[in-house]
Formats: C-alpha cells, sequence, structure tokens
C-alpha cells in the first residue's frame, strides 16, 4: 500500500472530526508554543550575557581599591585611593602572566558642544585600555602615549554622547568642554551596546589618564587611579595572573599576614561566565517545563486516539476483511497521531516564535529563536505523536477481523 | 479434486466464560469452481459462522479447510490477509461501505491493499462499477446512494479484484424484493462469467437463483441438493 494512500485516509479522518482534531492538536500546539519561546527567552539571555562578555574583552582582571580605615572611618568597597599609576606599571612589568594594564579614572559630568550639553561618565585611561577592552575607533584616532604623557586635551566620544552633541555632523576637530575644560575631539569609538550591568557603555567620553587625574578628579595625591584594569596573556593563566597581582600589591603596599588589604581584583569573564551558565540552565530548565506540556498533550493525543480506534472499529474489520494486514492498519493510526502532533508542532513553532517577538518587542527582553530549537520542537512533536500513537494504532491493528466487523 | 473450497469436518467452539458453544459439529462440503451455492438453515444454525470460516475470517477449533487446495489452517494473519484480498470478495448485508468515502474509492479499496497505482485503480474500479450498472455514480457516497445502490457498490467491490469466490451473507436481507430480484440477476450474470458464488440467504426465492443448495440444522448439514436449475 502507497504511502499517499495512507496519508489521504489519515487527513480524511483528521477533516472529518475538525473540531475534535484542532482541540486534541491544542495541547500540542501549546507545549510547542512554550517550548520555541522559553528557548528563545533563555537563548536571547544568554546571547547577550556572552555578547557582553566580548564587548568587555577577553581575560580581564580588574582591580579596585579595597576598603581603608582612615580616622576611624571605613570608606566603602573602591572608595580608597590606594592604587597609583606606580602599580600599573609594576603590575606590567613583574607579572609574568599579565600581557598589559591600564589604570584609569572615573568622573561624571557635563559635556558641551555649542548649545547642546549632556551629562555623560568621564573616564581617564592610557592606550592600553582600549586594547584590553578591544574597542577600537571607527574614525579619528585614539588616544596615543604621547597624548597621556602630555596631558593632552583631546577626547574619545562614545557613540551616544557624539549622537548626542553633534547628531549627524561629524565630530572630529570640533572643541567641546568637558566640566568646562576645552578639549578637542580626535575620534569616535565603536559602538559597544549595552554593558553586563545594563548600563549604555557608549555614554562615555575617554580622555587621556593624564589630564583626568590633573583636571577631571580631585585626587590627594599625584599619580592615583580608580582602578587598574588587566589583561592576561590566555584564559587558562587568568587565575594566576590574578594571584602574581595579588602577591605583588600586597608586597609593594605592606599588607603583612592576618592584615586586610587595601585593594581587590575581580575576574570579570568569570562572573559572566557563571552569569551565562546560569542563563543557559534557566532556558534549559524553562524549557522542560514546558515540555512537560508537551507531555500533558501527546497523552490527549493517546487518549482521542484511542475513542477513535474504538468509534471506527468496524472500518478498521472491513478493511481487513478486504486484505488490510496488521501493518497496514498499524501505519495508518500511527500516520494519522503524527499527522496531528506533527501540524500541533508546526502551528506551534508558528505561534511560539510569533509569541517571543512580540514578547521581545513589548518588554524589551532579548529572544532569539535558534534554528535548532525549531529543528529540535518539529522532530520532538513528531516523536510525541509516535510515541503516544503506537499504543493506540497497536490496538487498532490487533483486533480481529470477525470481532470488528461484528462491532456495534 | 478440482474443488475451490473443500471443508472437511469443521467444528468451531466459541468459548464465553466458563461455556462453551459448539456453533458447527462437523461440517463437511466440498464448492467446485464455477459453482453458485445457497446456504439456507434457521437462524443461529451456524451459517454465518461457516461463511466467517470460508472467508478467513475467522478460524476453526478443528477440520481442514483447503482453498484452492491450499490449507488455510497452515496461515499467518498476513497471508490470511493476502486471502481474503486476491481471492476472496465479501458481500455483507448490511454493506459495509466506509462512510463519507466516494463510491469508486470503495471499490478501488482492495487493490489499494493490493498495492496496485491510482491510475489503474481507478481504472478497475469504473469497469467493476460499469458491470454493476453504477455508471455515473463514482462520486456519491455512500449516504447519497439507495440501498440497492449501496450493495451494488459492495458487490463491485467484491468483483474488483477478480476473486475466485464471492461468498455473500444474506445479501439481500436488507433489500425489498424488487432491489432483491435486481441484485440476483447480477449475481447469476457474474456466476455465468464464471465466477464460484457461496450466499446466505433466508428466502427461497433468492435461493431457486442458484444451482445448488445447502441447509443448516444446529451447526450441522441436513441436506445438500441441486436446485434444479441448470447452471
Ligand atoms: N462470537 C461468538 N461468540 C459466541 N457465540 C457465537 C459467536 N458467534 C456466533 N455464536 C453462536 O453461534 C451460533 C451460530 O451463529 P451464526 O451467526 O452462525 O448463525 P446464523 O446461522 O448466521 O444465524 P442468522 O440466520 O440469524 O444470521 C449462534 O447460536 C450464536 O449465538
Ligand atoms: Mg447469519
Amino acid at each position: 500500500m502507497d504511502f499517499s494512500q495512507t496519508l489521504k485516509i489519515a487527513l480524511r479522518a483528521l477533516r472529518t472530526n475538525k473540531m475534535r482534531s484542532f482541540l486534541t492538536m491544542l495541547g500540542i500546539i501549546i507545549g510547542i508554543a512554550a517550548v520555541i519561546a522559553m528557548m528563545a527567552v533563555g537563548t536571547g539571555a544568554s546571547y547577550v550575557i556572552s555578547q557582553q562578555i566580548a564587548s568587555i574583552g577577553s581575560n580581564i582582571i580588574l582591580v579596585i581599591p579595597g576598603s581603608t580605615t582612615s580616622g576611624g572611618l571605613r570608606t566603602g568597597s573602591g572608595g580608597a585611593q590606594t592604587l597609583s599609576n606606580d602599580d600599573v606599571k609594576a603590575i606590567m612589568n613583574e607579572c609574568p602572566s599579565v600581557s598589559t594594564a591600564s589604570g584609569t579614572v572615573r568622573s561624571s559630568g557635563q559635556i558641551v558642544y555649542g548649545n547642546m550639553n549632556w551629562s555623560t561618565v568621564i573616564m581617564g585611561g592610557t592606550p592600553e585600555l582600549f586594547e584590553i577592552r578591544e574597542w577600537p575607533v571607527t574614525s579619528g584616532r585614539s588616544i596615543t602615549q604621547q597624548d597621556v604623557d602630555s596631558a593632552g586635551k583631546v577626547c574619545l566620544l562614545g557613540q551616544t554622547v557624539a549622537d548626542n552633541l553633534f547628531g549627524s555632523a561629524d565630530p572630529i576637530g570640533n572643541i567641546v568642554r568637558i566640566k568646562k575644560i576645552p578639549f578637542t575631539v580626535i575620534g569616535i569609538l565603536e559602538s559597544k551596546g549595552q554593558s553586563p550591568q545594563g548600563t549604555d557603555q557608549d555614554d562615555t567620553v575617554f580622555v587621556p589618564l593624564r589630564t583626568a587625574q590633573r583636571n577631571l578628579v580631585r585626587s590627594q595625591r599625584a599619580g592615583i587611579v580608580g582602578a587598574i584594569i588587566v589583561k592576561a596573556k590566555s584564559k587558562e593563566v587568568i587565575d594566576k595572573a590574578e594571584s602574581e597581582i595579588q602577591s605583588l600589591l600586597n608586597q609593594r603596599h605592606r599588607i603583612t599576614n592576618g592584615k586586610e588589604p587595601d585593594f581587590s581584583t575581580r575576574n570579570l569573564s568569570e562572573i559572566l561566565a557563571v552569569a551565562e551558565k546560569s542563563a543557559k540552565a534557566m532556558s534549559l530548565l524553562l524549557g522542560a517545563v514546558a515540555s512537560i506540556s508537551l507531555i500533558v498533550g501527546g497523552i490527549g493525543i493517546m487518549n482521542i486516539m484511542l475513542v477513535s480506534v474504538t468509534e471506527r472499529t468496524r472500518e478498521i474489520g472491513i478493511r481487513m476483511a478486504i486484505g488490510a494486514k496488521k501493518n497496514d492498519i498499524l501505519l495508518q493510526f500511527m500516520t494519522e497521531a503524527v499527522l496531528l502532533t506533527m501540524l500541533g508542532g508546526v502551528i506551534g513553532i508558528a505561534l511560539g516564535a510569533g509569541g517571543a517577538t512580540i514578547v521581545s518587542r513589548l518588554l524589551g527582553w532579548p529572544t532569539m529563536i535558534s534554528v535548532q530549537s525549531v529543528i529540535i520542537a518539529f522532530f520532538f512533536s513528531a516523536a510525541v505523536g509516535i510515541f503516544f500513537g503506537f499504543y493506540p494504532a497497536r490496538k487498532a491493528a490487533g483486533l480481529n477481523p470477525i470481532d470488528a466487523l461484528r462491532y456495534e | 479434486m478440482s474443488d475451490v473450497i473443500s471443508l472437511t469436518d469443521i467444528r468451531r467452539v466459541f468459548t464465553m466464560g466458563d461455556q462453551q458453544f459448539e456453533a458447527l459439529k462437523g461440517i463437511s462440503f466440498g464448492v467446485a469452481a464455477g459453482e453458485f451455492v445457497a446456504i439456507m438453515g434457521a437462524s443461529g444454525s451456524g451459517k454465518s459462522t461457516c461463511m466467517n470460516i470460508v472467508g478467513c475470517l475467522d478460524r476453526p477449533t478443528s477440520g481442514q479447510y483447503l482453498l484452492d487446495g491450499l490449507d488455510v489452517g497452515a496461515m499467518d494473519p498476513n497471508q490470511l490477509a493476502d486471502i481474503r484480498n486476491k481471492k476472496l470478495g465479501f458481500v455483507f448485508q448490511g454493506f459495509n461501505l466506509l462512510a463519507r468515502t466516494p463510491a469508486v474509492e470503495n471499490v478501488e479499496l482492495p487493490l489499494v491493499y493490493a498495492g496496485l497505482h491510482a491510475k489503474e485503480r481507478r481504472q478497475k474500479a469504473l469497469i467493476a462499477m460499469e458491470q454493476v450498472g453504477l455508471a455515473g455514480k463514482e462520486n456519491n457516497h455512500p449516504s447519497q446512494l439507495s440501498g440497492g445502490q449501496q450493495q451494488r457498490v459492495a458487490i463491485a467491490r467484491a468483483l474488483v479484484n477478480n476473486p475466485a469466490v464471492i461468498l455473500a451473507d444474506e445479501p439481500t436481507g436488507n433489500l425489498d424484493s424488487t432491489t432483491s430480484e435486481e441484485i440476483m440477476v447480477l449475481f447469476t450474470a457474474l456466476n455465468k462469467n464464471g465466477i464460484t458464488i457461496i450466499m446466505v440467504t433466508h428466502e427461497h426465492d433468492v435461493a431457486a437463483y442458484a444451482g445448488r443448495q445447502i441447509t443448516f440444522k444446529d451447526g450441522k448439514i441436513i441436506s445438500d441438493s441441486p436446485t434444479g436449475r441448470t447452471v
């Protein structure tokens, strides 16, 4: 018996009970749609996180000042002024696992161009900063060592700042005022998007480190940096680099055993890798919960197929009397079940994808529908049909022709 | 032995719980190719039970059944399905057509299971429908046909795969006398073309169309004689 005929018979049977077929399919539709939507949300989240990891730069260790007790007053973590230009130099020169490092200072303030103004973050850094963060300029040039040495009044604009101050005009070569001090715009940085903390990384202005230290932040001592950003030589030596930095700084800051260090180190990519892992686990969990509804849908299919076999016992008898073999009957009912679930699967995929898109539009969640999840969902729906359709189909095929024919 | 069908001491015992009932108590008869046999007898005498065994729908509890010289008792379900498909054609009292399926597709059904291609199926089905006088009704569903027409569809379906034997269990049981006569005229014509027919009936005027009459009583054959009609 050719398969096109089997398919035709199955389609006719489904069409005969349109409403029932639809309601039966609904379980699968909802299940598959839920799986697809959940996977889309989960995949979207972990994609964003991995993007952010890439946007920070790879193999990065952050050194920030620790809390210190000065005059009985404990400042919060990062509040102390314990890290200096010399520490940066020492880290670069004396830690073998460190590729490069940059001291940074951070401030916030207003930047003005003509009658436009914008409040933003002002970062001071050395040329290494852009290397570490893998952050090139899209036009103009980056900050050079000479800019740092001469404390030049030049700045790089993040994309958001450039857009807000200059619109579509070319900012390069123009003079802007940062905290009332005139700076020449020398370059525009490539857009990076959101940081893992959800802030806009492009809403930043960069100036040479020394310029920032002298003009933009008020420090008690000269040569103080707010933080040190370090790049390890490779992923494998991040931990090693971190401990090299710790022991170097302990030594330099005369932190002896038992004394609390006045700095701390953070391995950024590690933190993010954990976040990415948990996002993935989350999406798997959501997928698993959603697939429970698929199983419920599958049980619905089995239920209806059993009813259908009972209802059509006489038809089965007629077919057998006329020459249908067990396998013909088995295949016919399996085809019907699989057709139901695959149709449900396709509708579910469309609905799930549509739902995910709407969610991402309305709530601004990043969603991503992977081809993989669509393929898996499709074959899973077919598998549900095979699994839950088998028992009813076998029941039909196992009928005795004479009993089936006599059935009222 | 040129018998198409040969039954020897066929018994059929039905078991219901702890009760046993012997519906056939040692039936033996042969049917030669080209015969038209009518089986008669009171209700409950075992006619249908016997027909179901002859039709390979049921197996005897004991006894031997040879169809075309082959021992049916030794066959597995798939082989039996093949026999039903290729050697036998069934006509039932209740027509047993598939609802919501056009007449022509009902007729095609045995050919579907025989594995023929769509074009060939349609061609043969149309010929069979013409043979039973249903040309033009190909696309009617069973519910859009009269009882007599439905039985003709069933006969066309029984015919379509060129079976050796047509088995009809009370084919006119649901039809009025005029329509019954039409069906019997059709059977007679088919029989003239060489098809062996075995038919169960309660009506003597229907049985009169056959060339031989077997009478059942309480699971046994009490008479087996020619009707006097020359085939
Ligand atoms: N599946 C079964 N289980 C138990 N007993 C059965 C079964 N089928 C038939 N019988 C019994 O076997 C006997 C013969 O039944 P059968 O159907 O062959 O009669 P019949 O001669 O065809 O009667 P009718 O003319 O009314 O159709 C009956 O007494 C019936 O109760
Ligand atoms: Mg009967």
